[in-house]
């Protein structure tokens, strides 16, 4: 299965640089950001792949890492019973990523979680409101500088 | 029953109003349900047959707080809901009461988090703290008969009329 999302890649997208491995029999590709939607494109639409189901798109914080965000897409495939995880990498300075939500739809809601979670911007998204902390909440919860008892006052309370 | 056996004997009982008007309060307390997560499930087995909270007159359970005595916060209060629960608790009637069913409601419980308010006395005046995560469902009657007695102690003056100004009634435009 490696070899023929590998070849498909490369056939469709020439110029794009991707990494490879795996852990547990899952296979990981690694993509720069700019090529993400590209590259989703192809693993969605593409006749041997058919990457139709986008079970999940999360994030890492690695806090003190020169890249600090990893943005995480959960794939399958149903035609080819496969599981496959696609990872692109974020900086904090430039902390944004385009949107996948045009090649899945159901991305809309996990990419506004993990902005509201960690902050990470997604371009050209439709709807990008905090998906479950209130809209006038200032922090980004599961960064790892975010304390586990949160900030105090900063999320009002009704008066007594 | 002992009110028969008076009225049956010459007609009449002497009470006081104050003691007449506690004991119908605190047996017909009218809770409102506010099920927000899993302690909920045991506040359902309280209003099922087997513990049956019909027995305590509280079998009422009204889903608009207009009617409502008994407030049972039953669950998780996260900052976002405690707006919604506040909410809820001005629009009932005075007089009213609060029980904090369960870990997360009287303290935060296991959620020692940033989204869980750490305990409900921060924006609610609770009369009971349920302790249990879950509480048992015969906890929550013990609640509620503790409740019971709270009210049986309590005198016309407790309640009396207040100006709206002091009710601080939610205005919404
Ligand atoms: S106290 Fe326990 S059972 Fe009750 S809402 Fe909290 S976690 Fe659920």
């Amino acid at each position: 299965m490696k070899e023929i999302i590998l070849n498909q890649l490369n056939a469709s997208l020439p110029n794009i640089q991707v990494e490879t491995s795996e852990f547990k029999d899952e296979l990981t590709i690694q993509v720069q950001k700019k090529d993400i939607v590209e590259v989703c494109k192809v693993l969605k639409n593409d006749s041997e792949l058919k990457f139709i189901h986008c079970i999940d798109v999360t994030a890492i914080d690695w806090a003190r890492r020169k890249d600090r965000f990893t943005v995480v897409y959960h794939l399958f495939s149903l035609k080819n019973k496969f599981q496959l995880v696609v990872k692109a990498d974020v900086d904090e300075s430039d902390c944004n990523i385009d949107t996948v939500s045009s090649v899945w739809r159901s991305a809309n809601w996990h990419e506004r979680e993990v902005y509201d979670m960690y902050g990470i911007t997604f371009n050209f998204h439709p709807d990008l409101r905090r998906m479950y902390m209130p809209e006038e909440f200032e922090y980004h919860p599961l960064r790892k500088d975010f304390p586990v008892l949160g900030i105090p006052g900063s999320l009002p309370l009704p008066k007594k | 029953m002992g009110l028969e056996a008076k009225l049956t004997q010459d007609g009449f009982l002497t009470t006081k109003i104050d003691a007449l008007l506690a004991w119908s309060r605190k047996s017909s307390v009218w809770p409102m349900p506010m099920g927000i997560s899993c302690c909920a499930i045991e506040m359902m087995a309280v209003g099922g047959p087997k513990y049956d909270i019909a027995r305590f007159g509280s079998e009422v359970m009204r889903f608009t707080p207009r009617q409502c005595d008994l407030m049972i916060v039953a669950g998780t209060v996260t900052y976002k809901m405690s707006h919604v629960v506040k909410k809820i608790y001005d629009q009932m009637p005075d007089p009213k009461w609060v029980i904090a069913m369960g870990a997360c409601t009287s303290s935060g419980g296991m959620y020692r988090s940033y989204p869980v308010v750490q305990g409900i006395d921060q924006f609610l005046p609770v009369d009971i703290y349920l302790a249990g995560c879950p509480p048992r469902p015969d906890n929550l009657l013990n609640a509620l008969i503790q409740i019971q007695e709270k009210i049986g102690r309590t005198k016309g003056r407790d309640f009396q009329n207040k100006p709206l100004s002091e009710l601080n009634v939610i205005q919404n435009n």
